[in-house]
């Protein structure tokens, strides 16, 4: 995060939100001192993002917060924003968040003469001294519209309302309501002009999508894209689609394949540490057993190993490869190894990022296997699919992690590309497949690429046996074993 | 503050006590209107049976959290039930009669 303040300080002061993935994308942080508006129909997070603002204000930043509720109780608040309930409440103990709910009502009050909303400024100044508060929420003030019918005065207060925030220096977030055809029901983007952020529900293909929009930010660059996001038990999920960028640094120590004359083929020496290896092939060809070499490898090191399977339980993969001479459970026992079998159809891709992100936060493995990312397509289109891996292929790589994608190619003429469309992305990529010759179907290896190291140009047969993958002799030019 | 708290007058029996309660925020002019439109409201329609009393909010900041008051000013009748909320500087004094009920609408 340092890298974007550092970045930002000779432009804008930013205030960091806190939020996971928000302040990449807001490069630094919400404008400081300022007001920024944050629209989205009913229920697309609006009041959980600006909770989690103040909640982590509060406790990582040492800025106390002001929540005025115009809709919520302190207790709707705190049901409806269960993922952050203990902090919440621990800081309103601790004077460090106060929350004042106002009431608006929705029964006409009686309307005699000219008034103004010196009440609500003082309950504000009020929580602002109790807190020392550098930031306030306002959630959601334009329900000040159904409680008061002179829009003059109400419109007249707001401007007073924003020239106050602005001037006791404090950094707001005020959330609205989506309008038609304008970004809130009451204009509210005419008064709040510095940042705007638009949050969105949409439902595509039969899975819901939460997207993040920055539409405006005065005085700062942006990330652009819709950014779709995660309401979960750990609040609010941001991954910003290319953030992470290409600033990793390459390591050139090796790890051993699991198959030594596989190692021999990628010079002598084994997949790159820290890199991404694509083991590609039709159904059958050996894939997952490339991958359970590997991990055995790997495990053996010392190194700790994460494998999402989205075909085989546990189970069965542990019988499977103990079929094959690999005996995985030894290293579960040793809590080297981790398998977490899951279909992929039983959440949507932005839930599913967000698992093996935590996943990953938790185990924090040295090696991560998917087998196979061709699942994904069942549930997102190629794009999707690609952005994701792209997201994944990105984070794990700053994080160092060797990681291993399975995929399963429909075999014929198109096997070197792959249906997503990653293989630009893969640093080795070794292709499993079919020959046949001379009344045989035998299966066979290829390097196909391999990123920073001269490698085989040979096709080789190889057997499943007991005892693992057995590389055979080379296939020469003719295709003749020689 | 110096403005009076109570303007109490003799109490008939059999007849309803009004009790309102009239918050502002420092002495501003619309403060001052409302109180004296109040004031003239009382004695012409409510004349011996009401007390008014005045909530500077500035002073207690946390009443107006209490009280939930917004817009100020604001007069609240607490007696008789039920409590009623009107807003504004009771300059018009046929919406404030509607509004505390003194007459139907």
């Amino acid at each position: 995060m340092n890298k974007y303040q550092n970045r930002s300080r000779n432009h804008l002061r930013k205030t960091p939100t806190g939020i996971q993935g928000l302040d990449e994308i807001l490069e630094g942080g919400l404008p400081h001192g300022r007001s920024t508006l944050v629209c989205g129909s009913a229920g697309t997070g609006k009041t959980l993002m600006a909770v989690e603002f103040l909640v982590k204000g509060a406790k990582f930043y040492d800025e106390p917060g002001v929540f005025i509720s115009f809709e919520e109780t302190l207790e709707e608040l705190t049901e409806n924003t269960a993922s952050l309930n203990i902090d919440l409440m621990k800081l309103i103990d601790e004077d460090k968040i106060f929350v004042d709910y106002v009431y608006v009502e929705r029964s006409e009050i009686e309307e005699t003469g000219v008034y103004d909303l010196e009440g609500l400024f003082l309950r504000l100044e009020d929580a602002i001294q109790r807190t020392g508060a550098k930031r306030v929420v306002l959630d959601t003030l334009e329900t000040l519209f159904s409680g008061f019918t002179d829009t003059g005065i109400l419109r007249a207060e707001l401007r007073r309302l924003f020239r106050y925030l602005k001037d006791k220096g404090l950094t707001a977030v005020i959330t609205a309501e989506r309008g038609d055809g304008q970004l809130t029901r009451q204009g509210m983007e005419e008064y709040i002009s510095d940042c705007v952020i638009v949050l969105d529900n949409r439902i595509k293909e039969g899975l819901s999508t939460r997207r993040l929009r920055i539409v405006k930010y005065r005085g700062s660059s942006h990330g652009n894209d819709e950014y779709p996001f995660l309401i979960n038990n750990f609040g609010f999920w941001i991954l910003p689609i290319t953030s992470i960028g290409l600033d990793y640094t390459a390591s050139t120590k090796r790890i051993s394949t699991g198959i030594s004359e596989l190692d021999d083929m990628l010079a002598g020496g084994g997949y790159y540490r820290g890199s991404n290896i694509l083991v590609s092939g039709s159904a059958g060809t050996g894939k997952t057993s490339v991958v359970a070499h590997f991990v055995d490898a790997a495990c053996t090191r010392g190194m700790c190993c994460l494998i999402f399977a989205h075909e085989e339980s546990n189970n069965q993969i542990i019988r499977n490869m103990r079929s094959i001479g690999i005996n995985l459970e030894p290293w579960i026992q040793q809590g080297l190894l981790k398998i977490q079998s899951e279909r992929v159809t039983k959440q949507g891709m932005e839930s599913h990022l967000l698992k093996s992100h935590q996943m990953v936060d938790s185990f924090h493995p040295e090696v991560l296997v998917i087998d196979p990312v061709s699942d994904f397509t069942s549930i997102g289109t190629s794009d999707d699919v690609k952005s994701m891996l792209i997201r994944m292929i990105d984070s794990y790589k700053a994080l160092g992690i060797t990681t291993l994608f399975t995929h399963l190619t429909s075999g014929g003429e198109h096997e070197q590309s792959t249906e997503i469309g990653i293989s630009s992305l893969i640093d080795t990529w070794i292709l499993l497949r079919y020959l046949e010759t001379d009344g045989e179907r035998n299966r066979s290896l290829y390097v196909l690429k391999s990123r920073g190291m001269g490698h085989s140009n040979q096709l080789r047969h190889f057997q499943i046996t007991d005892n693992g993958i057995q590389l055979q002799s080379t296939l020469n030019a003719r295709g003749d074993l020689q | 503050m110096n403005l009076p708290i109570s303007e109490n007058a003799n109490r008939e029996a059999g007849e309803e006590r009004w009790i309102l309660r009239l918050y502002i925020a420092g002495q501003t002019p619309k403060s001052l209107t409302a109180l004296s439109n109040l004031r003239r409201i009382c004695e012409d329609h409510l004349a011996g049976r009401y007390f008014i009393e005045i909530i500077d909010l500035q002073e207690d900041p946390g009443l107006a959290r209490k009280d939930q008051i917004m817009a100020i000013p604001t007069l609240v009748r607490k007696l008789p039930p039920p409590i009623k909320k009107i807003i504004g500087d009771l300059s018009n004094t046929e919406r404030v009669l509607i509004g505390l009920d003194v007459i139907s609408a």
